[in-house]
Parts: structure tokens; sequence; C-alpha cells
């Protein structure tokens, strides 16, 4: 009985510290994506701990088998990832800048790769638009492409 | 799959009309009963017997469980560390998996691991960019996701 409930307070007990340091590192990281590394992350490992701690004391000493705890667990590991995936990628869209201490940034690479290849297809058809608003034929416009 | 789960249960509902036994017990009972019917005739089954694959998505679980405690204290660790002592960066991961479901579970699996954060999907759904929290070696981390994560995911699905 006591050791029991001295394990299960443990357990909750290590999900409310895992959960403080992550929110100890929300304000100590340099940058938005560091950021939400401690925010979405440790807080996931505080939730399961405290919630399957807190199943543990139902189903043993209340006769109680919570399934909506169980529930509330699964509920945090769908939707935490989808949250922080989203905050990191509107961060970057929007060009947020990384730490100074980043060391490689293949995203923005691959991003100016894809805009250079979407800006050279669309080219001939500006050209050639702008060819036929001058009156032109559509050799013109041709002509234009094969200059690109 | 889903055919057997329902032979699985039909099985266990002949069983309980048998005994004229209406308990959870009951259930339980007759669905171990034809567990062990599916089972021993499992080779007769296109797919293969359906608890081997509940089995690879308990594999999955586990091994995400013990990622998902090893990198948290990583991350603790540096978080606490007097001086951050880091080298964050993003870095392209090539996948091998086809479908959206699967390359979907990779990249949930590997923002709720610590330490790691998928930035963004390639159109054509291959490469993954990644925010890793400290990049020693590419090649480490990559290789790591590869034999963990992406081999857990195959079994699962294939």
């Amino acid at each position: 009985m006591m050791i029991g409930e001295l394990l299960i307070g443990l357990l909750v007990l290590f999900g409310a510290v895992v959960s403080a340091l992550s929110a100890y590192g929300l304000i100590r990281l340099p940058d938005v994506y560091l950021r939400s590394h401690a925010a979405t992350k440790s807080t996931t490992l505080g939730v399961l701990c405290i919630l399957s701690g807190a199943f543990l004391y139902f189903m043993f000493y209340l006769d109680h088998v919570s399934a909506k705890l169980l529930l509330g667990i699964v509920f945090v590991f769908i939707t935490a990832p989808v949250a922080g995936h989203l905050n990191g990628r509107a961060a970057h869209r929007t060009g947020v800048p990384l730490w100074k201490g980043s060391v490689r940034d293949d995203l923005s690479e691959a991003m100016r790769r894809e805009e250079q290849a979407r800006v050279q297809a669309q080219e001939p058809q500006i050209l050639r638009q702008n060819n036929s608003g001058k009156g032109q034929s559509d050799d013109g416009g041709n002509s234009g492409r094969t200059q690109v | 799959m889903a055919l057997q789960i329902l032979l699985n249960f039909l099985i266990a509902l002949v069983w309980m009309f048998l005994n004229n036994n209406w308990t959870t017990a009951g259930l339980i009972v007759g669905y171990i009963v034809g567990l062990v019917m599916i089972g021993l005739f499992g080779r007769f089954w296109p797919q293969g017997f359906y608890m081997k694959k509940v089995w690879a998505i308990v594999k999955l679980l586990v091994l995400f469980i013990k990622e998902l405690f090893k990198s948290s204290f990583t991350v603790i660790g540096q978080v606490l560390s007097p001086k951050l002592n880091i080298r964050p960066g993003i870095f392209a991961y090539t996948t091998e998996l086809k479908s959206d479901w699967e390359v979907t579970i990779l990249a949930n699996l590997i923002t709720l691991t610590p330490g790691t954060l998928t930035l963004d999907v390639s159109r054509e759904g291959s490469t993954l960019y990644i925010h890793a929290m400290d990049i020693g070696d590419v090649d480490k981390l990559c290789s790591d996701i590869r034999s963990t994560f992406e081999k857990a995911i195959l079994e699962v699905t294939r």
C-alpha cells in the first residue's frame, strides 16, 4: 500500500518537475525553434507521467478505470507534434532568423532552389504575355522563350 | 486485417452463445479462443496472422517511449547547463517511406522526440527538413532515425 502510493507520487512529481524544467527552457533558449523544442517536447513527457500516475492511482486505490485519462495522453500525443511543426514551419516561412550559433540550414537552400526553378518556369510565360501585349505574333513569344 | 478482427469477434460471440455466458470474462475467453484458431490457420491468410502487426505496433510504441525518455534527459541537461553548449541547425533527411501515412507518422514521431523538430516536408514527400537541437554528426543522426523509427514503421505497414 505505502510503496505503491509512494511510487505513483514519485511518477507525478517527476512529471511536474519535467514540465517546470521545460517552462524554464522556454525562457532560457535563444530563438523560436529552440524554444519550441523545450515547449512541446519535455511537456509531452511531463503530461505522460502525470496522467499515467493519476490513471494508476484511480485504478489501484479507487477501483475506477478512467479511460478519459488515457484519452488525454493520446490526444496530447496527436496534437503536440502538429502544433510544434506548424509553429516552426510558419516561423521559417516568414523568415525568422536562426540563432547565431546555428551551424547549417538545408531548408533555406532548398527553398531558394525551388524559388529559382519556379521563376525560371514562369519567365517564358511573362515574356510571351509582354510580347502579345505589344501586338506581336506568336513567333515573337517563341523567340522570347528561346532567348531565355 | 479488419476481416480477421471481425472474424475474431464473431468467434467470441459464438463462444458466448454456446456457453450462454454473457459476461466480460466470457467475451475475453471467447476472443482468446478465436485468436488461437486464427493463429493456427495463420498461413492461409494472404497477409498473415494479424497479431504480428499488433506486435509490431507495440514494438513501435515501446521504442518511441524509450527514445522519448532518452532524448528528454538530453534536452533537460542542455537546458540546465550553465553555458549553452549546443549547435542547432536544419538538416535534410531523405526517407525511403512512400505513402502519406508512413511519412506523416515518421514526421510526428520525429517531432515528438525531444531535440528534433520536423520543419517542412518536400513537395514529393521524400525529404524531411529537421531542426535538431544539437547537430554533432549529421550522418549519425540520419542513420539513427533510419535504424530506429523508419525500420519500426516499415514493420508495421508492410
